[in-house]
């Protein structure tokens, strides 16, 4: 059934005439749309491997390997794990700035990670649509441009606000090492305001980590059953940025 | 004791030092400073006419243990941080007044050094029932600590009791004890952390104001910087074994007799800020880890209420059950992986069955 769906057209997308976006217009017509714009999709899988080397580094941080034998100068184990986590906690950093700039300069669909457009009734409306496609309860999904309401939501909630939460509290946690001098603990050092207890900021950053984990299981998941069952590409268009409609 | 305002000049007389010596002194100060022919007249009129720093020292809720450290102290002795370098007008535990005539000093010391004085504070004053549970001289402690604080020019306020709430303040903290920075607001506050801090860093500190004046440079939770700015684990002689991954994995295993990393032994140095590994601990002969055991975190917000001193990762004690980040994440991410597989399952079916309708409709 999927795969009798022609190759669609190369024509130019006409967004006017599409105008499918968080607001909740469906999608009709033309088959395919320019949605993630190259930086989007250059950030997207930066922080997805960010994120991936962050998680494995820092579980072994917190429940390290069995261990080394040797001389301590003959072994940096540790010191590598910690290294990687650090390098890529900066990486994530600095994609996630890069990506809130994108923001600004991006195409309409480059915000919408950023907010939930809380005072629209609308979209309430088409959140509980999303849930009750998700429940089984509607028949038919609904298409959208870009990220359907309830994914929107999930994408602040889950992905925005943990990783903003983690890079805060990752680099105050990193400001223990560089000290009380260095830039980074005169940019997060309140985060210890806080949580005077460094260790609760380490706990804390440890259930980040977890809840992380949750919104990647979800994430990708929702990924391909959306690919599947709405009837439109979802994995590709993170790689080509366009999105198909197959029906 | 009494309250007379003896200068650093009478003390080194005192001492059995001569005026010429003292002289030869504060000429020699003033040359290896490099200040001008002027300066050594100076410094010897700054010593023959300041005053020392009065202190009174007051015992809340605690153990004594920071007495029992202070009095420790080699560098400098203590004895000449108490009978040189401060008048030491007022502690209850050490002194020889007692009853009415100890009580009388605090009121002495208060009219003649409105703002001059220092108050260090051991221990916490505990809130709940008007503050009964700590009566100090037939008031609860709480009443004498504020009274005292009004006219202080600072507060010391020692050990882990005094600056976070220690054992007293641990979960569920019956007699509401409470760190002194909550209960006085109005003043600045030098927390002197530990369980008990480290008995130079206590002379250290105090030494610190009454050389300079002025209180040491504070961080950001009212600590001071010179000895409170790096972690342990910064400067533990063991951090090597960390950086390689070698750690003690057991009591008594091979890495534990070859002095290896505690992190895995719940070593609690890596978020614990005080100078254990730099100054250690009786006049620098040995510290926790040195002596083969981890550090417990003992200066550290709330450290009763972080799980065993020997687990790596912390208890989160929500939901009326004691488990690590790890066990609820890995709880919270199983039980997500089972509804997605769950979820996936319910829509092959139903897709399954749909495409079957769907192929009927078509005939």
């Amino acid at each position: 059934m999927m795969d009798a769906v022609a190759p669609t057209s190369e024509a130019k997308p006409d967004l006017t005439a599409i105008a499918a976006d968080a607001a909740g217009e469906q999608a009709v017509g033309r088959p395919t749309v320019y949605v993630y714009e190259a930086p989007v999709r250059i950030c997207h899988w930066v922080n997805a491997v960010s994120i991936l080397v962050l998680m494995v580094t820092g579980y072994l941080i917190g429940t390290p390997l069995p261990t080394v034998a040797g001389e301590a100068s003959d072994n940096f184990v540790m010191g590598y794990i910690r290294f990687a986590h650090f390098a890529a906690g900066q990486v994530l950093a600095v994609f996630f700035l890069a990506r809130i700039l994108w923001a600004f300069v991006g195409n309409h669909h480059s915000r919408q990670i950023f907010y939930i457009p809380v005072h629209r009734k609308q979209f309430w409306k088409e959140v509980l649509h999303e849930i009750r496609w998700y429940a089984f309860l509607e028949r038919e999904p609904k298409m959208y441009v870009g990220h359907n309401p309830l994914a929107q939501t999930a994408m602040f909630t889950g992905f925005t606000l943990f990783v903003a939460f983690m890079i805060v509290t990752g680099f105050a946690l990193y400001s223990e090492g560089t000290g009380i001098d260095s830039w980074q603990h005169r940019l997060f050092g309140w985060v210890f305001a806080i949580w005077p207890n460094s260790q609760d900021v380490h706990t804390w950053h440890h259930l980040g980590m977890w809840a992380l984990v949750m919104f990647v299981l979800v994430h990708i998941y929702a990924a391909i059953r959306e690919d599947i069952m709405s009837r439109q590409s979802i994995i590709s268009s993170m790689v080509s940025g366009e999105r198909q409609f197959r029906d | 004791m009494g309250a007379a305002t003896e200068t650093f000049y009478s003390v080194i007389r005192r001492q059995g030092i001569t005026r010429r010596s003292f002289h030869k002194f504060c000429s020699l100060t003033a040359t290896s400073l490099g200040l001008g022919p002027l300066a050594a007249s100076r410094i010897a009129n700054a010593l023959e006419t300041k005053p020392r720093v009065p202190v009174i020292w007051m015992h809340g809720l605690e153990c004594t243990c920071c007495s029992e450290s202070f009095i420790r102290s080699a560098h400098p002795l203590v004895k000449d941080a108490v009978l040189s370098m401060i008048s030491l007008d007022y502690d209850d535990t050490i002194m020889a007044a007692a009853g009415h005539q100890a009580e009388a000093i605090l009121e002495e010391t208060r009219a003649k050094y409105k703002g001059q004085y220092v108050l260090a504070v051991e221990g916490n004053p505990p809130l709940n029932e008007g503050g009964m549970f700590c009566i100090d001289g037939g008031k609860p402690f709480v009443e004498k600590l504020k009274v005292m604080a009004e006219d202080a020019m600072a507060i010391i306020a020692w050990g882990a009791c005094a600056s976070w709430g220690c054992v007293q303040a641990a979960k569920p903290n019956p007699t509401q004890a409470t760190p002194i920075d909550k209960v006085i607001t109005n003043k600045p506050i030098i927390k002197v952390p530990g369980c008990p801090p480290i008995a130079e860093v206590m002379t250290g500190v105090v030494t610190y104001i009454t050389t300079f004046g002025k209180l040491p440079e504070l961080d950001r939770q009212g600590r001071p910087k010179m000895f409170y700015s790096q972690r342990i684990h910064d400067k533990c002689y063991r951090r090597p074994h960390f950086d390689a991954g070698q750690f003690v994995e057991e009591w008594d295993d091979e890495a534990a007799r070859k002095g290896y990393c505690l992190y895995k032994m719940g070593c609690k140095g890596p978020t614990t800020y005080n100078a254990c590994s730099t100054v250690r601990w009786n006049g620098g002969v040995s510290f926790p880890i040195q002596s083969g055991h981890g550090c417990i975190g003992c200066s550290e917000d709330g450290f009763w209420d972080k799980g065993s001193f020997y687990d790596r990762l912390t208890n989160i004690k929500q939901f009326g059950i004691e488990k690590n980040a790890d066990q609820i994440g890995m709880a919270a991410a199983g039980a997500v992986g089972a509804a997605v597989a769950a979820h996936a399952a319910v829509t092959a079916v139903k897709r399954l069955a749909s495409k079957r309708e769907d192929t009927k409709q078509d005939h």
